[in-house]
C-alpha cells in the first residue's frame, strides 16, 4: 500500500470527484470531499516522513518504466508541498460546509465539490508528476475547476473575473505547452530527469532558449508574476470565500513550485542563472511586483483586494529568493510559500466569517465591526501581524530569511526594500484593523447591529491557522530545516 | 529554586496574572487584588533572583530555537537586574495608584486597562533578562503593541492621533532602524549574543561599525533622542498611572536600557573608544538635554513639562554612555535607578492634582500646596532629585556622570551637565513656589487625593530619598556593569571599578 502512495494522493480526490456527481446530496458530497481531502493530507504527511527517511521515492505508473511510461517522483521538495497544498485544503474543509451553502445555494454544493476535488487533484498531480507533459493535463484539470469555482461566486462579476481568468490562464498553459514541445522536438523525451540529462548536450541551440521563454512564461502567468497578474485581483475578490481561500493558500504556490522545478531540475541552475542570466529579470519583477503591489493594496477599499494585491507582492518575496539563486535565498523562498500560505489562508478565512455575517467585503461597510464580531477580527488582525513580519509570528522568520540571504549576497539595497516594504504591509493591514476596531459604524446599506460573531465551525478553522502562525513564528526547527533541506537537494542536484 | 527556574518565572507569572486579571475581569475588587497579587508576586522573585546574582550567579535559559544562532534566549547580567528590580518593584506601588486613579476618575474598561498593564510588565521582564538581541527585540515591540491601547485609552480622536504617532514612531524606528541594525549585526558576526566586552570588535569596518552606532541609537525610538522623541509628549494623553509607570519607567527606561545593554554587550566601550565617526552621539544627547529642557520652560500643561524633562533625562542617560568610559557608564545606570523613582513621583503628583482637583496646567496651581501638603510635598522631593540636589538620588547619579566627563575631559558634556542644571531648576521651583508661597483661589474646595494614591507617592518619595543614603544594591550593579564594560569576565565578584 504505501508504495501506490504517490500515484494515490492525486487518486483519492480524482475519483471522488465524480462520485459526488453521482450522489447530489449536500451533506453526503461534503463528507466525501472531506474523508478525500483529509485522506491526502495523511498520505503527504506519510511521504514527507518516507523521503526525509529513505530519499527520494520514484513510481512507474502502470510499471510502464521510465522515461517510455510517465513517472512520478516524490523528493523533499515537492513532499514539502504536497503538505502545504493539502494542509490548506484540509484546514478549509469544515469551514465549507457551513460557508459553501450559504454562498451558493444548497443546490450547487455538489457541483462546487466536483470542481474542488478536481482542482485539488490537478494541483496535486502536478506537484508529484515527474512527467513535463503530464504537468500540462494536470495544470488544465486545475484550471478548468478553478475557472467554473470561480464563477460560482454570488457577485455577477464573479462571471467577469472567472472569464478573465479563463482566457489569460489558457495563454499560459497554451505556452507552456509550446515550450514543452520545442522540449520534445530537441530531445525526444518528456520525463524530466531525462529532459535534464539531454538538453546539456543542446543547450546552446536557440529552440532551448526559446523553450524556456515559453515554459518559464507560461508559469509565470498562472503565478500571477507582476506584469502578469491582471487576472488575480479580480478572481480572488469575486470568487466564493472557500475558492479565495483555497487559490490564496495553494494555487500560486504550486505555480511556483513548477517554476522551480522548471529552472533547476530540467534546465539547471548553470543554463538558468549563467546562460539565460534570468536572475536580474526575475529580480527587477520581483521588486516591481513588492513595490507597486504593496502600493495598489494600500489604496484599495475592498479588503479581499487589499489581499488580493498582498498575495501579488508576496510572491514578489518569494521571486526575490529565486532570483539570488543561492541556497539560502531558495530556502526563504519555500519557508515563505509556507509561512504565506498560513497568514493568507487565515486572512481569506477570517474574510469568509465577515462576508458570512455582513455580506459585504467592503471597508466603508466594515466600520466597527470588530466590536460585533471580537474574535474573528482578532483572528485577521494576528494573522495581518504575520503578513507585515512582525516578530513571533511566521511572517517574521520568512523576512528574516530572506533578509539574510540578500545580505549574504551583498545586495543591500534588496534588503532595505523588504524593510520597507513590511511599511506597506503595516499601512494596508492597519488600515482595515483601524476600521474594524477604532471607526465608528457608517449608516449604511448594512446594519451592524444586527450581526453576531461568526459561527464556531468557520472560527475554529481560522484559528488553527492563527495558532500555526504563531507556533511556526516561535519553533521553526520543522519548517525551515524542511524548507533548508529541500533548497539544498534542489540546487545540489542542479548542474 | 534555583536561578534558572526564578527567571522564567518572572516571565510566566505575569504572565499568568495577565490572564487572571481577563479571567476576573467582571469583579473589580477581585480583579484588582490578582493584580496586586501578581506584582507582589514578581517583585519577590526579582528579588530572590537578585540576590543570586549579587552572589555572583548568572543564570540562563533557552526558551526556543526560533532562528538559528538567536534563540529565544533569556540571561541575567547585573543592568537587566537592576532594570528588572525597578519596573518590578515600582509595579506594586502603581498599581495601589492605579486603583486610586482609575476609580477615582471613573474610567471606562478597566479590565482592559489592567490586562495591558500586565502584559507591558511581563514584556519589561522579558527586555531585561533578554540574552540576545533578537529576544530583546521582539520584547521590544511587544511592549510598544501592549501600551498602544493604553494610550489610545480615552479613544477620543487626540487619543488616536496620539496613538498613531506613538505606533508610526516607536515600530518605524524600530523596524526600519533598529531590526536593520541588528540583521547587519547577525550578517557579520555570527551570533546576536550579549557578551562583556562587545562581540563587534574586529567583526566589521570601521564605516560599517559608525554606521551601526547610528542605526542603534535612531533604532531604539524608545530612548526619545531628539528629533524621535515626538511620540513621548503625545502618549501623555493617556491616563495618568500609565505615563507613570510606562512613560517614565518601563518603557522609556527600556530605551535607555537597550541603548546601554547595545554599547556595553554588542559594542564594547573599548572599541566604540577607538571607532571613528562615534563623536556625534555626545553632542546629539548633550542637544537634547538642553532642547528640551527649554521646551520644558515653556510648557504650561504639567504633564507635558514632565515629557519633555523626562525626555531630557534621558539623554543624561546616552550622553553618559556615549562618553565610553566605566565610570560615566556606572553614572548612566544609576541615573536608571534615580530618575525612575523621581520621575515616577513628579507623575503620581501631577494624576493627584488632576483626581482632587482636575487641574492640569501649571498656572492654575496657586496655592496647592496648601491643600494638598502630602501630594505638592512629594513633588518637590521629585523635583529635588530631577535638578540632582543632595539629599536625592538624582544627585548621585549626576556625580558618576560628572566623573566621567571630567575623567574624559569632556567640556561640552561638562558644560551641559552644569546648564541642564541650572534649567532643570528653572521648570520645576517656580511650580514649587506657586505651590507653597501664592494663596489659593477662594473657590477651592478640594483635599488631597484618594488615600492609595497619597500612600503611592510617598512611598516613591521616600525612596527617592533612600536611595541617597543607601545606594549599596545600585551602587553594587552599576560596578558590575561598568566591570562587564571594560570586557573582564561577567562572572566576577562585583569589586571598585580602579
Amino acid at each position: 500500500m504505501a508504495e501506490h502512495f504517490p500515484v494515490l494522493i492525486v487518486l483519492l480526490p480524482l475519483i471522488a470527484a465524480p462520485l459526488c456527481v453521482a450522489l447530489r446530496h449536500g451533506g453526503g458530497t461534503w463528507l466525501l470531499a472531506t474523508l478525500a481531502t483529509w485522506g491526502s493530507f495523511a498520505i503527504s504527511i506519510a511521504l514527507l516522513a518516507q523521503v526525509l527517511e529513505d530519499g527520494t521515492i520514484k513510481y512507474q505508473l502502470g510499471n510502464w518504466v521510465a522515461p517510455w511510461g510517465i513517472e512520478y517522483v516524490v523528493d523533499e521538495l515537492n513532499a514539502y508541498i504536497l503538505l502545504v497544498v493539502t494542509a490548506i485544503a484540509s484546514v478549509i474543509m469544515p469551514f465549507a460546509a457551513r460557508s459553501v451553502p450559504a454562498e451558493m445555494g444548497q443546490r450547487g454544493v455538489y457541483l462546487f465539490y466536483t470542481m474542488y476535488l478536481l482542482c485539488l487533484s490537478g494541483l496535486l498531480g502536478m506537484t508529484v508528476t515527474g512527467d513535463a507533459f503530464n504537468v500540462f493535463v494536470f495544470l488544465e484539470i486545475s484550471s478548468l475547476s478553478s475557472y467554473a469555482l470561480i464563477s460560482l461566486g454570488r457577485n455577477r462579476k464573479a462571471l467577469h473575473a472567472a472569464y478573465q481568468y479563463l482566457v489569460l490562464g489558457t495563454i499560459g498553459a497554451t505556452f507552456f505547452l509550446i515550450g514543452v514541445g520545442l522540449l520534445y522536438l530537441m530531445t525526444g523525451t518528456l520525463n524530466m530527469a531525462d529532459l535534464a540529462a539531454r538538453i546539456d548536450k543542446v543547450e546552446d541551440s536557440r529552440i532551448i532558449y526559446t523553450a524556456f521563454g515559453f515554459i518559464v512564461l507560461g508559469i509565470g502567468l498562472k503565478l500571477a508574476v507582476f506584469p502578469l497578474h491582471a487576472w488575480l485581483p479580480n478572481a480572488y475578490t469575486y470568487a466564493p470565500s472557500v475558492v479565495s481561500i483555497f487559490l490564496a493558500g495553494t494555487a500560486t504556490k504550486v505555480s511556483l513550485y513548477l517554476l522551480l522545478r522548471f529552472i533547476y531540475s530540467v534546465f539547471g541552475h548553470s543554463f538558468t542563472f549563467d546562460k539565460v542570466v534570468a536572475g536580474p529579470l526575475i529580480l527587477v519583477l520581483a521588486v516591481a511586483a513588492i513595490v507597486i503591489c504593496s502600493l495598489v493594496a494600500v489604496w484599495q477599499r475592498n479588503i479581499k483586494r487589499i489581499l488580493a494585491f498582498s498575495s501579488v507582492a508576496q510572491i514578489g518575496y518569494m521571486l526575490l529568493g529565486v532570483s539570488l539563486g543561492t541556497v539560502m535565498g531558495l530556502q526563504a523562498t519555500l519557508l515563505h510559500i509556507f509561512n504565506h500560505a498560513m497568514m493568507k489562508a487565515g486572512l481569506f478565512l477570517a474574510c469568509g466569517c465577515i462576508l458570512y455575517r455582513v455580506g459585504s467585503m467592503k471597508l466603508v461597510d466594515l466600520q466597527g465591526v470588530g466590536r460585533r464580531m471580537p474574535w474573528t477580527m482578532m483572528a485577521f488582525t494576528l494573522c495581518g501581524l504575520s503578513l507585515i513580519g512582525v516578530p513571533l509570528t511566521a511572517g517574521f522568520i520568512s523576512k528574516w530569511y530572506l533578509v539574510t540571504a540578500t545580505l549574504e549576497r551583498g545586495w543591500w539595497a534588496a534588503a532595505v526594500l523588504i524593510v520597507l516594504a513590511s511599511l506597506l504591509a503595516l499601512v494596508y493591514v492597519g488600515k482595515v484593523v483601524q476600521a474594524a476596531f477604532f471607526k465608528e459604524p457608517e449608516t449604511g446599506v448594512v446594519n451592524l447591529a444586527e450581526v453576531r460573531e461568526a459561527p464556531l465551525s468557520l472560527l475554529i478553522p481560522t484559528w488553527i491557522l492563527v495558532f500555526a502562525n504563531l507556533y511556526f513564528g516561535i519553533e521553526t526547527d520543522i519548517s525551515a530545516d524542511i524548507a533548508g533541506q529541500a533548497a539544498k537537494q534542489l540546487i545540489g542536484a542542479s548542474r | 529554586m534555583t536561578a534558572e527556574t526564578l527567571l522564567w518565572l518572572t516571565l510566566a507569572v505575569p504572565a499568568a496574572g495577565t490572564l487572571g486579571i481577563w479571567a476576573t475581569g467582571k469583579v473589580a475588587n477581585l480583579r484588582e487584588g490578582v493584580t496586586l497579587v501578581t506584582a507582589v508576586a514578581l517583585c519577590v522573585l526579582v528579588a530572590l533572583l537578585a540576590e543570586k546574582v549579587l552572589g555572583g550567579a548568572r543564570p540562563a535559559l533557552t526558551l526556543v530555537k526560533t532562528l538559528p544562532d538567536a534563540p529565544l534566549h533569556l540571561a541575567v547580567e547585573p543592568l537587566g537586574m537592576l532594570f528588572a528590580l525597578i519596573a518590578s518593584f515600582l509595579w506594586i506601588i502603581n498599581s495601589i495608584y492605579s486603583i486610586g486613579y482609575m476609580r477615582g476618575n471613573k474610567e471606562a474598561h478597566q479590565t482592559r486597562f489592567y490586562v495591558c498593564f500586565a502584559i507591558a510588565i511581563a514584556s519589561t521582564m522579558g527586555i531585561a533578562f533578554a540574552g540576545n538581541l533578537f529576544t530583546l527585540f521582539v520584547f521590544y515591540e511587544v511592549l510598544t503593541l501592549s501600551t498602544y491601547p493604553l494610550v489610545t485609552h480615552k479613544g477620543n480622536n487626540e487619543a488616536q492621533r496620539a496613538g498613531w504617532i506613538y505606533l508610526g514612531i516607536l515600530l518605524g524606528t524600530s523596524i526600519c532602524l533598529l531590526l536593520t541594525a541588528i540583521i547587519v549585526t547577525y550578517v557579520q558576526v555570527g551570533t546576536l549574543d550579549f557578551r562583556a566586552g562587545g562581540i563587534l570588535a574586529g567583526k566589521a569596518p570601521d564605516w560599517l561599525g559608525a554606521l551601526l552606532l547610528l542605526l542603534f541609537m535612531y533604532g531604539i525610538g524608545k530612548a526619545a533622542l531628539m528629533p524621535i522623541h515626538p511620540w513621548l509628549p503625545a502618549a501623555m494623553v493617556a491616563p495618568t498611572p500609565v505615563s507613570a509607570l510606562l512613560h517614565a519607567v518601563a518603557v522609556v527606561k527600556a530605551g535607555v536600557f537597550t541603548v546601554v545593554k547595545v554599547i556595553v554587550y554588542i559594542f564594547g566601550v573599548g572599541y566604540l573608544a577607538e571607532l571613528p565617526w562615534t563623536e556625534w552621539l555626545v553632542y546629539v544627547a548633550g542637544g537634547t538635554v538642553l532642547l528640551a529642557s527649554i521646551v520644558a520652560l515653556t510648557a504650561d500643561n504639567l504633564k507635558r513639562r514632565l515629557a519633555y524633562s523626562t525626555i531630557s533625562q534621558l539623554s543624561y542617560v546616552i550622553m553618559a554612555a556615549a562618553l565610553f568610559t566605566p565610570v560615566a557608564i556606572m553614572g548612566a545606570v544609576l541615573h536608571i535607578a534615580a530618575h525612575a523613582f523621581g520621575k515616577i513621583t513628579l507623575f503620581f503628583a501631577a494624576g493627584s492634582i488632576y483626581t482632587a482637583a482636575h487641574k492640569t496646567e501649571v498656572s492654575q496651581l496657586d496655592g496647592i500646596g496648601r491643600l494638598m501638603p502630602w501630594t505638592m510635598g512629594a513633588f518637590a522631593i521629585g523635583a529635588v532629585s530631577m535638578i540632582g540636589l543632595p539629599p536625592s538620588a538624582g544627585f548621585i547619579s549626576k556625580w558618576y556622570i560628572l566623573m566621567g566627563a571630567m575623567e574624559t575631559e569632556h567640556v561640552f558634556a561638562i558644560v551641559v551637565l552644569i546648564v541642564s542644571t541650572l534649567l532643570n531648576a528653572g521648570y520645576f521651583l517656580p511650580v514649587i513656589y506657586r505651590a507653597f508661597f501664592r494663596a489659593p483661589p477662594a473657590d477651592a474646595r478640594h483635599g488631597e487625593a484618594p488615600l492609595p494614591i497619597v500612600i503611592a507617592l510617598t512611598v516613591t518619595a521616600a525612596g527617592t530619598i533612600v536611595l541617597f543614603f543607601l545606594p549599596d544594591l545600585p551602587l553594587a550593579l552599576a560596578e558590575a556593569v561598568a566591570q562587564a564594560a571594560t570586557g573582564s569576565s561577567p562572572g566576577a565578584a562585583p569589586g571598585s571599578v580602579k
